[in-house]
């Protein structure tokens, strides 16, 4: 090895090294806290683990706090935005990429320009229609909502995704006297699959999630879904410090394991479903 | 390609129908109530008066300052998570050892939930027992007022949003990259190229096609990125000064219930954004199909 390639590989591992402290730092620290004693929460320690380390604080979450409540709250509305979510996607990508009809252009930018939509012009009428009608704490709401955020996405990802198998396929299908639909249902969804997959992450993350729209929609504290549940920790961080990172870890761990599973397939999903320019 | 349009209407029909009930609906709702005097006080007798809510909005010099807060906020966020993002594909792209172990390790701060991210850095940014200050503590022997000025508080947004926004530009590039033939290099080293000139007149023209739409969208989710400013500087603290345009509209529209007033403000974010991306709208292929 040439000496000037040796010094430049010490330079490449020196700054991925950096930057993957950097991104791992912070994580490490919430799992530190939540394994300090609760009599020791406020310490200037910065020990990667804590010399009297115990799950104590783990204990006390499930034990002491609904937080198994808003855990099954999390998940009921999560998965049922998955279902819809996959649902909407997949058969909304599918007429992007094989049909053409009137209003198909304007209908895709449309859904472009639902990004643009500050979160307030959703939430405040909504906020409104909420108040007049008295209709807090419906999950219905949440989940129609949810759905709709990672929509544009998703629908976008789907169709790049269906763009890459071969149109002859479902001519063959055709003359061999299947219907267009069982076609789709048949053949091109199951070839669909690793797009399939991600959409369904990230429909169910978009659920999983989010805090500001429950924050509006949801009052009745035995409702809470997680990101509500955690804030009413982490609204008091003095005292609930070790609660909140023992919940934000066990919230986090599921979620996080997923996306490093799928990461592979989210490379080339990602490039697939991207505009192009 | 299908001609039966019938069909296609009946596939978009469930996802437009959702779209039509959360973003639609209450986008008109929402353009009536900014030409309309809605407030705590005029809850359901409320009238309409005209543009008097965007021309106060306008003349305000609150919002001329939260609007160049913004784009300094914006354009900072984009430009490290583009050139972090871009510098780490490029280093991950070489043949390297390890080089899964550090992308995966470089994707967590994406995998994990943004208000867990948020609220987490909020505890590490404490001025007596956040890591970051005993760090700097240890290592310079000094500390920071982070969370209790105006400006600490935007830096502390900002190194947030840095930190959770750069592997999504990460994971583009590097899908960009493995996309480019190697041939290319191959060709341009035997005409007695130099290693910057492939990368000025290779790497960067072929990575502008996946690049410039994944900026796009990062440029519209950091102007608009409510979770980061608003759970970070915990709802604008120190006494408001710590907004950007969109957790602004959310206290004035939710805290003080000033609902004509947010609405109008709403309005012309989205205007703001529309006016930014049209030019990338009209000009992409975007709809175009590949047969």
């Amino acid at each position: 090895m040439k000496p000037g390639r040796r010094v430049n590989n010490i330079f490449v591992y020196a700054v991925l090294v950096l930057f993957t402290v950097f991104a791992v730092y912070p994580i490490t620290r919430v799992i530190a806290i939540s394994l300090r004693p609760g009599d020791r929460l406020l310490t200037k320690s910065l020990a990667l683990i804590p010399e009297d380390a115990t799950l104590s604080t783990y204990a006390r979450l499930f034990s002491e706090q609904p937080f198994l409540t808003w855990m099954a709250n999390s998940l009921l509305v999560s998965i049922a935005v998955m279902i819809v979510g996959v649902g909407l996607a997949s058969t909304a990508g599918y007429a992007f990429s094989r049909y053409k009809f009137r209003g198909r252009d304007a209908a895709m930018i449309a859904m472009i320009t639902t990004q643009m939509f500050p979160v307030t012009m959703l939430l405040l009428p909504l906020f409104i229609m909420l108040i007049k009608l008295h209709l807090y704490d419906n999950y219905l709401g949440l989940i129609v909502a949810y759905s709709a955020t990672a929509l544009p996405f998703t629908t976008w990802q789907m169709k790049g995704y269906y763009d890459t198998i071969p149109f002859s396929l479902e001519e063959a299908a055709g003359l061999d006297g299947c219907s267009p639909f069982s076609t789709f249902w048949r053949i091109i969804l199951p070839l669909a699959a690793p797009a399939l997959v991600i959409t369904a992450l990230f429909s169910f993350m978009a659920a999983w999630s989010e805090y500001l729209v429950a924050a509006v929609l949801i009052q009745d504290k035995n409702l809470f879904t997680l990101p509500l549940g955690l804030k009413t920790f982490a609204s008091n961080l003095e005292v609930a410090w070790g609660l909140y990172s023992a919940g934000a870890v066990v919230v986090s761990i599921p979620v996080v394991l997923l996306f490093l599973f799928l990461s592979r397939w989210l490379i080339s999903g990602l490039t697939l479903g991207s505009v192009k320019g | 390609m299908f001609r039966n349009a019938r069909l296609a209407y009946g596939y978009t029909a469930p996802a437009f129908l959702v779209l039509g009930l959360v973003v639609l609906y209450p986008f008109i709702y929402n353009v009536i109530i900014s030409f309309s005097n809605m407030n705590l006080t005029h809850f359901r007798d409320w009238r309409l008066i005209g543009l008097h809510h965007y021309i106060s909005v306008l003349t305000e010099r609150t919002f001329w300052w939260i609007l160049i807060k913004t784009v300094l906020w914006t354009a900072l966020n984009v430009f490290f998570h583009v050139s972090i993002g871009l510098f780490l594909a490029l280093l991950l792209h070489r043949d390297i050892r390890g080089r899964t172990v550090f992308r995966t390790l470089l994707i967590l701060p994406w995998a994990v939930p943004q208000y867990i991210t948020a609220l987490t850095w909020r505890g590490l940014f404490n001025a007596e027992y956040g890591a970051v200050n005993l760090i700097l503590e240890n290592t310079f022997g000094f500390t920071l007022p982070w969370l209790s000025t105006e400006w600490g508080a935007f830096s502390a947004c900002l190194v947030t949003n840095i930190w959770l926004g750069f592997p999504f530009m990460m994971i583009v590039a590097l899908g960009g990259l493995q996309s480019i033939p190697q041939e290319l290099y191959e060709a341009a080293e035997i005409d007695g190229s130099t290693r910057l000139d492939r990368f000025r007149h290779i790497t960067l023209p072929l990575l502008k096609p996946v690049m410039v739409p994944a900026v796009t969208l990062g440029v519209i989710w950091t102007f608009n990125n409510f979770n980061v400013v608003w759970l970070v500087s915990n709802g604008g603290e120190p006494s408001d000064t710590t907004h950007i345009l969109v957790s602004w509209v959310y206290k004035t529209g939710f805290t003080y219930f000033r609902l004509g007033y947010a609405a109008a403000f709403s309005m012309i974010i989205f205007i703001i954004l529309l006016l930014f991306s049209w030019n990338f709208i009209v000009r992409t292929r975007a709809t175009e199909n590949v047969y």
